[in-house]
């Protein structure tokens, strides 16, 4: 039977419920939701997309030929960036295990990298399917390791060209450091802005992971091109002083040494537990949500899996839902969803991603996606959801609106919209009038 | 650069499955008759004493109060047709079929089914029965079956999706118009309730309503406001493809256009207002619809249908409620019309339904039966069976079609 907990469970933890789906959820949404914790298999409409290094290798080679390159992001990348965004969000649709879809998207909002940077359109999609999705339940410093020395994070926040001031590259050329990737590393992946580190800081950590790069194809480099690289004449030799602590052992290590060490600082505890928790529990989360979840954090070692079960166990979804309000990319998924359309041409979806302002791979910055209702909720956005919705809805007209909007709102429908879609005029105004309610734009 | 409503409107004809006019013809040879069949479904529940008023009737004005029509010759006033009876003057463009006899009214018609909700009603002018969930196919479909064996696609389904009135086994074939229905006012009016119980989202839809009703009056932008002026794009396209489509030679021959925005609970409005506005789109895309026919015009039919009518009287918020009894339009070249054809119930209260509700007097599958019968060449024995079924006591109504 159809459960406010069931509801909880599939629409703040996951993508919204298909019609049925509450029934399957039934009495037991606690252990629906635990056993998507751990599931890493691929959604099948993820499979024979192309890796990153091609990817990556094809536009430098297209960006050194200096010609056409405005043709090939046109004509090439772009549309890969469209096929991606398109199987992500069908694969999210039709996905059985959303909880965990949720939590990819949530990770890949952490570490954005964002096709705002031309060199990198291509390959956001590789990027998400790399580095965060094989990793979202591994500790948090495996997770930042993957990130930070995946190329398309390289080439997105510049440092694959950032070389140590006295390092053998730079006594031959004249080029240097670049703090972009370090700076974000520390304002946006751990520590959190305002957390107490300092410009040293940030010039430390840039020259600890100087020589981190990408192999460009016909450099006559080893490896595949397009792979993540280590340019030893580029590290910056000598000690380097981060957050207090020295760091001497050189080489690759010395920069993923710091990595972990800023992974296990008690300021990443509280920041990443603050944005879960912003995410998932509350747009507010109290200082008390934020210090139970950084104590997970710290007691297991940044274990995600553990954290990921301390979101389920939170009070907050459970006893305040509906307190969320849906971003565009959680109202295409879940509206879809609802419908039961799996098999939307890409087309269609992308059009509503970015008529809504959300298309997945395109933050405008580094910070990401907004995870607070004033961002999303102003009244040009709202009269454009309830446009799409009503257009969308002209699709899929459902036999019995009634019965459907009790599939996938029952546990919170209000009288007052209960009653407004009985009176709809037809079973299209019926089904958009569900989709704009509040219980369905709110999660 | 495009508006918010262009790259809408883009996106959804986009995501629509459109149907090029050349993949909609069939084989030469396979269309088995060059009569052609269009049913209009107004969804909502279309107020038929204000589409063809009983203006002649000593009650009429008492009855209906603000929305009572003035007579004909004034300001505003019906349009007669046979001394009782007259055209909402949004209807005025059609006023010259019925002078040609190319229309024909059919009033106080009505659906085998009494209870007043939207959808169960839809369902039963849909599938052709008495009951709400019967069957899941439609009778337009079971219709084309028996034309020809199911096989040849003379169907067309205009709009953005399938009706269940040509759902079924028939193969048929589809057209999306480009510009779709549109969130229109009476939408809005329907959320505002809704959100009565989220300040947050109400505070916000109010403040979104009033600056698209400030651009509108800046811009003078009809189209941005609201359900009729926003309807008229999707009628005239609507209604002006599908008579193309039809008037080949070669292309479908029994189509359905779907339309809604006729559910006008408050503030309905008599020779103007919102459902003036929803008569004149109605009138300008069946115009639409005569034009794109062409010299086809002469062997088509068109059925202007709605779910129910409404009440009699006006309400506490100047509109009109769910009710019983309502009109349907015939129109088309193979029409005998020049006239109204009804056993005329009377508005007078104790002649209402329920005290209510203009009165079914006529089954509107008698109608459906003789247009089928006489214009398509449906044996009456394969209307009751199949097409629809259950329906002996409404047999087909003699007389629509010009002999």
């Amino acid at each position: 039977m159809a459960t406010e907990q069931a509801y909880i469970a599939a629409t703040r933890f996951g993508y919204g419920p298909r019609p049925g789906d509450l029934e399957t959820i039934g009495r037991d949404p606690v252990g629906w939701l635990r056993a998507q914790v751990g599931d890493l298999s691929v959604p099948s409409e993820l499979r024979g997309l192309d890796g990153s290094a091609p990817l990556l290798a094809e536009t430098i080679r297209q960006q050194s030929s200096a010609q056409g390159f405005g043709a090939y992001l046109k004509d090439v990348a772009r549309p890969i960036l469209t096929h991606e965004v398109g199987r992500r969000t069908v694969a999210a649709v039709a996905s059985d295990v959303p909880f965990r879809e949720r939590l990819v998207h949530f990770w890949s909002n952490h570490f954005t990298v964002s096709a705002k940077r031309p060199q990198i359109v291509a390959a956001v999609g590789a990027f998400e399917r790399e580095a965060i999705r094989p990793n979202i339940f591994g500790t948090f410093a495996d997770l930042l390791v993957a990130v930070s020395q995946h190329p398309v994070m390289l080439m997105y926040l510049d440092n694959q060209f950032s070389f140590g001031p006295n390092s053998v590259a730079s006594q031959q050329r004249d080029i240097g450091l670049n703090e972009n990737l370090a700076r974000e590393i520390l304002e946006l992946h751990t520590l959190g802005v305002g957390s107490g580190y300092t410009q040293d800081d940030v010039i430390a950590l840039a020259k600890l992971i100087t020589g981190w790069g990408v192999i460009r194809p016909g450099n006559n480099q080893d490896g595949t091109p397009g792979k993540f690289l280590f340019r030893s004449v580029g590290h910056e030799p000598g000690a380097k002083i981060l957050l207090g602590k020295t760091y001497r052992r050189g080489g690759v290590r010395e920069g993923e040494d710091a990595l972990r060490d800023l992974a296990a600082h008690p300021a990443t505890a509280r920041f990443v537990a603050t944005k879960l928790a912003r995410h998932f529990l509350a747009d507010e989360p109290t200082a008390g949500t934020i210090a139970r979840l950084a104590r997970v954090y710290s007691d297991t070692g940044g274990d995600l899996r553990a954290l990921s079960l301390a979101l389920i166990d939170s009070p907050e979804p459970w006893d305040d839902p509906l307190s969320k309000f849906k971003t565009p990319n959680d109202l295409i998924i879940s509206s879809l969803r609802a419908l039961n359309i799996s098999t939307l041409p890409d087309k269609a979806v992308i059009g509503a991603l970015g008529l809504l302002n959300q298309f997945p791979f395109t933050a405008p910055s580094p910070a990401g996606w907004s995870d607070r209702t004033a961002d999303w909720l102003g009244p040009e956005a709202l009269m454009t959801r309830i446009e799409w919705l009503r257009a969308v809805s002209n699709r899929a007209p459902m036999p019995n609106p009634v019965d459907w909007a009790e599939a996938i709102i029952g546990p919170v429908l209000s009288d007052d919209t209960r009653i407004t879609v009985a009176q709809a005029q037809s079973r299209s105004e019926a089904v958009a009038l569900v989709f704009a309610s509040p219980e369905f734009q709110r999660k | 650069m495009l508006t918010r409503r262009q790259t809408l409107q883009r996106m959804t004809a986009a995501a629509a499955l459109t149907v090029s006019p050349a993949g909609l013809r069939i084989a030469f040879g396979a269309v088995p008759t060059d009569k052609r069949l269009v049913i209009v479904l107004l969804r909502g529940g279309m107020d038929g004493l204000a589409a063809v008023a009983p203006y002649g009737e000593a009650r009429y004005r008492r009855q209906r109060g603000d929305l009572a029509l003035p007579g004909p010759g004034q300001a505003g006033g019906v349009i007669d047709l046979d001394g009782q009876f007259g055209l909402h003057p949004a209807l005025a463009p059609l006023h010259a079929l019925y002078g040609r006899g190319e229309l024909a009214v059919a009033h106080a018609v009505g659906i085998p089914y009494r209870d007043r909700s939207h959808f169960d009603a839809q369902n039963v002018l849909e599938n052709g029965t008495a009951l709400p969930h019967s069957t899941a196919d439609g009778w337009m479909n079971r219709a084309i079956a028996a034309m020809t064996n199911g096989d040849v696609p003379i169907g067309l389904a205009v709009g953005a999706n399938v009706p269940l009135i040509m759902r079924g086994d028939a193969r048929y074939t589809t057209y999306a118009p480009q510009v779709l229905p549109v969130a229109g006012a009476d939408f809005l009016a329907r959320l505002e309730t809704m959100y009565r119980q989220d300040p947050v989202l109400a505070k916000t839809l109010a403040e979104a309503m009033q600056s698209k009703a400030m651009k509108a009056d800046v811009l003078g932008d009809s189209a941005n406001m609201g359900r009729g002026q926003g309807g008229g794009a999707y009628f005239r396209e609507a209604f002006g493809a599908a008579g193309k489509l039809l008037a080949d030679r070669n292309g479908p021959r029994v189509a359905v256009l779907d339309t809604d925005g006729w559910d006008t609970h408050a503030f309905q409005g008599a020779s103007a207002g919102a459902l003036s506005v929803q008569l004149g789109n109605l009138a300008g895309g069946l115009i639409q619809l005569q034009d794109g026919l062409g010299a086809a015009w002469r062997d088509s039919v068109i059925v202007v249908v709605t779910e129910f009518g409404r009440t009699a009287a006006i309400n506490g918020t100047k509109g009109t409620d769910h009710g019983t009894g309502s009109v349907a339009l015939l129109l088309g070249g193979a029409v005998n019309g020049g006239r109204v054809v009804t056993p005329w119930p009377g508005i007078d209260t104790r002649h209402l339904f329920e005290g209510r509700d203009l009165a079914p007097a006529t089954d509107i599958r008698a109608v459906l039966k003789g247009v089928l019968r006489d214009h398509l060449g449906i044996a009456e024995g394969i209307l009751e069976d199949r097409v629809f079924p259950g329906s002996r006591a409404a047999s087909g109504m003699p007389g629509l079609i010009r002999a």
